[in-house]
C-alpha cells in the first residue's frame, strides 16, 4: 500500500482514524469517498496481501508442518503478522491469578489488523439482539433498532461481498434481494450433519461469509452503495473489477491475493487511497487524544515505532477504531486537568462491560464418513453451513437455565492435511502401525468432524479493564489490566453446547472424540479466546450511563467517535465484525453531515 | 560405544518404569498450556510466508547420528512403502521429527526428552532381546518390540512409558508424512487446486452417505 512518511502529514485533516481494520477501514472508506480529508494511523507495519499471501503453499512447506506456535498462534501460514494473545514488548496484565478469571487479549499489529486473518463469518444482529433487556431483563438495550442499522448492513454486504441466503428464521434477518452472493454447495459433512440434525430440530442452513462466490457487478452495486456520488461509484467500480471470485482453494485465514474475500487491505483501503483523500501512516502507535481549551479533541499523539519519536497530528474529528481494548486504553491514557479520569469518561464507564463470545467445542468420529470416494472439498476456505440459534421459545419460557443463545459452526472431511493428520487415532485403530496404519489413515481421514458453539455473553460488573498502575509497554505507555468473570448464563450455555454436540454426533452414528464436558465452567474457553472482544465504552441514551450515543459519538467530546466494537452494549452470538462495519458506516455518515454543517 | 543407549542412564530407565504407576491420560501431556505462552526465540512473528522451508532452516537440528538412524528405521516401521505411497524416511519424515524436537517453543523440550529417551530405550531393548541394533533387526524382530508398545492400554506396566513414546512418535511420523506431496496423495487428498466451480460432493459420495 502507498503510505506516507510522518513528515509528509498535512497540517490538519478533516478526520483522523486510529486503526485500519474493519472499523478503521470502513470509517476511512466512507469519509474519503465522500470527500473528507482523512489520515489513518496503523500501529503495525505496512502489509500487501496481493504480494504476501501464501496461496497454495502446503503445510509441508512450513516449519513444524504449519502448526501453531507462540509466534504464529493460528499456524504458520495464517495472515497475522506481529500479533497474537501476546505481542512482544506490549504486555497487559490480569487483576487475578485464577485461570478462569484471565482475559486473553488478541492484537494484530499490521495494516488491516485482524481482518486479514478472520473467519469472514458475517451475520446480522436481529431485532432481539438490539433490545435484549426489553426481552429478558438482563444487560442493556441499544439506543437504536434493527431498522436503523439495516440499510447499513445492506450496503456493507454489497460492498464487501457476503455469500449466504435468506431463510426467514427467527431473529436471523433476511437481506434484501441483491445484497448477498450465492451460497456455495454444502460439503459432504455439512450435508450429512444437516440430514441427521433434523432429528434434533437443528436448522442447518447456509452460513454468511465475506467471500465472493462470483464477481461483483460493477455496473449495478456502486450506484446502490453511493447514490448521487458518481466519483465514488467510479472508484468503487474500479475496485470491484480488481477483485476475483473464489477459486475454491487456499484457506481464507491466510488472506487472499486475488481479493476474493474481504479484508480491509483489499476492499476498503484501495478505493479510499485511489480517491486521493486518504493519507496512511503505518508503525504509528497512538498514545493519546489531544484536547484543546474548549474541551474538543484536536488530534492525537503517536510514537513512530521505527524511530521512537513522538509525533502530533491534528484533525477536526478524531475517530478511534483501534479495537475495543486499544480504544479504551487510548481514552484512559488521555488524561488532562480537564479530564483527570481519561477522556470521554465522565460516566466512569470507560473500560466497563467488556465482553467476548462464549466458546466451547467437541469433536466426533463418524463411521459413515470413512473411506468415502476421493473428492475435492476445499470449498470457500471456511464454513458453508451453520446452525443459527434455534431455541428462542424454550429460552424465553425459562426452560434452559441460561438467557441467551448460541450458533453452531461445524465441519469436517477431507481438508488439506496438516499437523495432526493421521495422529491420535489409537483408540479406534488399537494402535496399528506399518501397512495396517497406512490403511487406517486412508480409512479414517475425512471421518472426523468438529463442532464449535459461539454464544452470547451478558455484560457484567466484574468483567472490565483499567490501566495497570505500574506496568508500561516498551514505548512507556501504561497498559491495560483485565478483570474477568463468566456468569452462569455463559457457563450453563457452554454445558448445553457440549450436550448438543454429543447428541448430534450420536445422531450421525458417531462417537465423541472426548467425554462431553458437563461442567460448563470447564467447557467454556477463556475470555478473549474467541477474539470477539467488544464493549468498554458502551453506547446508550443517557450520558450518565453510557460513553457514546447511538452515533458512536462520545457524550463528553463532540468531535470524538469510537467506531470499533467498544460501543457495543451487548454481544449477540452473531460474530461482531459485520455490525462493527455497519455502525462505523452509520457513524461516518453522521460525522460527515456534522462536518458539512460546520458543527464539528 | 552406542551413544543412544548411553543417553538413557539407569536413573531414567527406572523413572520410565515408575512412571507406569502414575500414568496420565494419553495425549494430555502434550496439550498446550492453559494460558498464552510468553514469546520465545523461534522464527519470529513476521517470518517469510512464501518461502518453502526445509528442516533446519529455522533452528539447528539436534538428533545425534545414532538417533537419526534409529528414528529412520522406526519411521519406516510405522509408515513403510506400499502401493499407495513411499516410506516415511524416503520423504524426509525423520528430518521433520528432528526439527520438531529441536524447536525452541514451549513443550517441544518435553517431546525432545520423550523421544530421545524413547529411541535410546528402543536400542537398549533391541540389544536385550536380540543382541543387535534396532536398525539391523529383521521385520519380525522389530514388530515383536513394537507390538508390545503400540497401544498404551494394552502395554504391560513396565512398558507404558515406552508406549507413550511410541504413540507420540507415531503421531509425529504421521503428521510429517501426510503433509508431503506423496503423503497427501497416499491419504487421498485431492484439493489445493484452483477450480472454476465448486459443486459439492459427487453423486457416489452422497449415495454412500445415504443422501442421494
Amino acid at each position: 500500500m502507498p503510505l506516507i512518511d510522518p513528515d509528509k502529514a498535512q497540517a490538519q485533516y478533516d478526520v483522523i482514524v486510529v486503526g485500519s481494520g474493519a472499523a478503521g477501514g470502513q470509517t476511512a472508506y466512507t469519509c474519503a469517498l465522500e470527500g473528507a480529508k482523512v489520515l489513518m494511523l496503523e500501529a503495525g507495519r505496512n502489509y500487501d496481501p496481493v504480494k504476501e499471501t501464501p496461496m497454495f503453499q502446503t503445510n509441508g512447506d512450513a516449519p513444524l508442518r504449519g502448526t501453531s506456535t507462540p509466534d504464529k498462534p493460528f499456524g504458520f501460514h495464517d495472515a497475522t503478522i506481529d500479533g497474537g494473545w501476546q505481542v512482544p514488548g506490549e504486555p497487559y496484565t490480569s487483576a487475578s491469578s485464577e485461570p478462569e478469571r484471565q482475559f486473553w487479549w488478541w492484537r494484530a499489529r499490521m495494516l488491516g489488523g485482524r481482518t486479514n486473518h478472520w473467519g469472514r463469518i458475517s451475520l446480522r444482529n436481529g431485532q432481539y439482539d438490539f433490545k435484549p433487556r426489553s426481552r429478558d431483563g438482563l444487560g442493556f438495550d441499544w439506543p437504536l433498532n434493527y431498522e436503523d442499522v439495516a440499510p447499513y448492513y445492506d450496503k456493507v454486504e454489497m460492498l464487501i461481498g457476503v455469500y449466504g441466503d435468506n431463510r426467514g428464521l427467527e431473529n436471523t434477518p433476511d437481506s434484501p434481494a441483491g445484497c448477498l452472493q450465492p451460497p456455495p454447495a454444502f460439503r459432504a459433512a455439512e450435508r450429512f450433519g444437516q440430514h441427521h440434525g433434523k432429528k434434533l430440530g437443528l436448522p442447518v442452513v447456509p452460513i454468511h461469509r465475506a467471500v465472493l462466490t462470483q464477481k461483483q457487478d460493477p455496473d449495478v452495486l456502486p450506484a446502490k452503495i453511493h447514490p448521487g456520488n458518481p466519483r465514488a461509484q467510479r472508484l468503487l467500480a474500479d475496485a470491484m473489477r480488481a477483485r476475483q471470485a473464489c477459486f475454491w482453494a487456499t484457506p481464507c485465514g491466510r488472506g487472499c491475493s486475488i481479493k476474493a474475500n474481504y479484508q480491509s487491505t483489499t476492499v476498503h483501503l484501495p478505493p479510499a487511497l485511489a480517491s486521493g483523500n486518504l493519507d496512511l501512516i503505518s508503525d504509528a502507535m497512538v498514545r493519546e487524544v489531544t484536547v484543546g481549551p474548549d474541551g474538543r479533541a484536536t488530534g492525537v499523539v503517536f510514537i513512530d515505532r521505527r524511530t521512537g519519536k513522538e509525533r502530533t497530528v491534528k484533525g477536526k474529528v478524531v475517530v478511534l477504531a483501534a479495537s475495543s481494548g486499544e480504544t479504551v486504553r487510548i481514552l484512559l491514557n488521555s488524561k488532562s486537568a480537564r479530564f483527570p479520569q481519561g477522556l470521554a469518561n465522565s460516566s466512569g464507564l470507560v473500560g466497563k462491560y467488556i465482553m467476548d463470545t462464549v466458546g466451547a467445542s467437541l469433536g466426533g468420529q463418524i463411521p459413515a464418513m470413512e473411506s468415502l470416494p476421493l473428492h475435492n472439498e476445499d470449498g470457500a476456505g471456511g464454513n458453508h453451513a451453520y446452525v443459527p440459534w434455534w431455541l428462542y421459545k424454550e429460552q424465553l419460557a425459562g426452560k434452559l437455565g441460561f438467557a441467551r443463545g448460541y450458533h453452531i459452526e461445524f465441519g469436517g472431511g477431507r481438508q488439506m492435511p496438516g499437523y495432526g493428520t493421521g495422529a491420535g487415532m489409537e483408540n479406534i485403530t488399537r494402535g496399528s502401525y506399518g501397512r495396517k496404519f497406512k490403511e487406517d489413515a486412508r480409512r479414517y481421514y475425512g471421518s472426523f468432524m468438529w463442532f464449535a458453539g459461539r454464544g452470547e455473553m451478558i455484560p457484567n460488573e466484574e468483567s472490565f479493564c483499567d490501566l495497570d498502575p505500574v506496568v508500561k509497554d516498551k514505548w512507556g505507555i501504561p497498559v491495560l489490566r483485565f478483570h474477568w468473570k463468566w456468569s452462569e448464563h455463559e457457563t450453563r450455555q457452554a454445558a448445553h453446547m457440549q450436550r448438543t454436540f454429543a447428541d448430534w454426533i450420536t445422531a450421525m452414528g458417531g462417537k465423541p472424540r472426548s467425554q462431553p464436558q458437563a461442567d460448563g465452567a470447564k467447557a467454556i474457553e477463556p475470555g478473549g479466546k474467541i477474539i470477539h472482544e467488544v464493549g468498554g465504552a458502551i453506547m446508550g441514551s443517557d450520558p450518565r450511563k453510557s460513553v457514546t450515543n447511538q452515533w458512536c459519538q462520545t457524550w463528553d467530546v463532540k468531535n470524538l467517535f469510537l467506531t470499533d466494537g467498544a460501543p457495543f452494549c451487548s454481544n449477540a452470538d452473531k460474530n461482531p465484525t459485520l455490525t462493527i462495519m455497519a455502525l462505523a458506516w452509520r457513524a461516518s455518515d453522521y460525522l460527515l453531515a456534522g462536518l458539512k454543517k460546520g458543527e464539528l | 560405544m552406542n551413544p543412544v543407549s548411553d543417553a538413557m542412564d539407569r536413573r531414567t530407565m527406572i523413572k520410565w518404569v515408575m512412571a507406569a504407576s502414575a500414568a496420565t491420560a494419553a495425549g494430555s501431556q502434550f496439550s498446550w498450556a492453559a494460558a498464552p505462552a510468553a514469546p520465545v526465540k523461534g522464527y519470529g512473528t513476521d517470518p517469510d510466508l512464501l518461502k518453502k522451508y526445509a528442516a533446519g532452516d529455522c533452528w539447528p537440528l539436534t538428533f545425534t547420528a545414532a538417533e537419526k538412524a534409529t528414528a529412520a528405521v522406526l519411521c519406516d516401521t510405522i509408515i513403510p512403502a506400499d502401493d499407495k505411497g513411499p516410506s516415511a524416511s524416503s520423504v524426509k519424515v525423520p528430518e521433520f521429527i528432528d526439527e520438531w524436537v529441536s524447536a525452541p517453543y514451549p513443550n517441544h523440550d518435553r517431546d525432545r526428552k520423550l523421544i530421545s529417551e524413547g529411541l535410546a530405550w528402543l536400542e537398549a531393548e533391541s540389544q536385550r532381546r536380540f543382541q543387535n541394533d534396532f536398525a539391523s533387526l529383521v521385520l519380525r524382530q522389530r514388530n515383536a518390540i513394537c507390538d508390545d508398545i503400540c497401544h498404551l492400554p494394552d502395554a504391560k506396566p513396565e512398558l507404558r512409558q515406552a508406549a507413550r513414546f511410541f504413540a507420540r512418535f507415531r503421531d509425529l511420523c504421521a503428521s510429517g508424512y501426510y503433509t508431503t506431496p506423496a503423503g497427501m496423495k497416499d491419504i487421498g487428498y485431492v484439493g489445493n487446486v484452483a477450480l472454476e466451480k465448486f459443486e459439492g460432493p459427487p453423486p457416489e459420495v452422497l449415495k454412500k452417505l445415504g443422501l442421494a
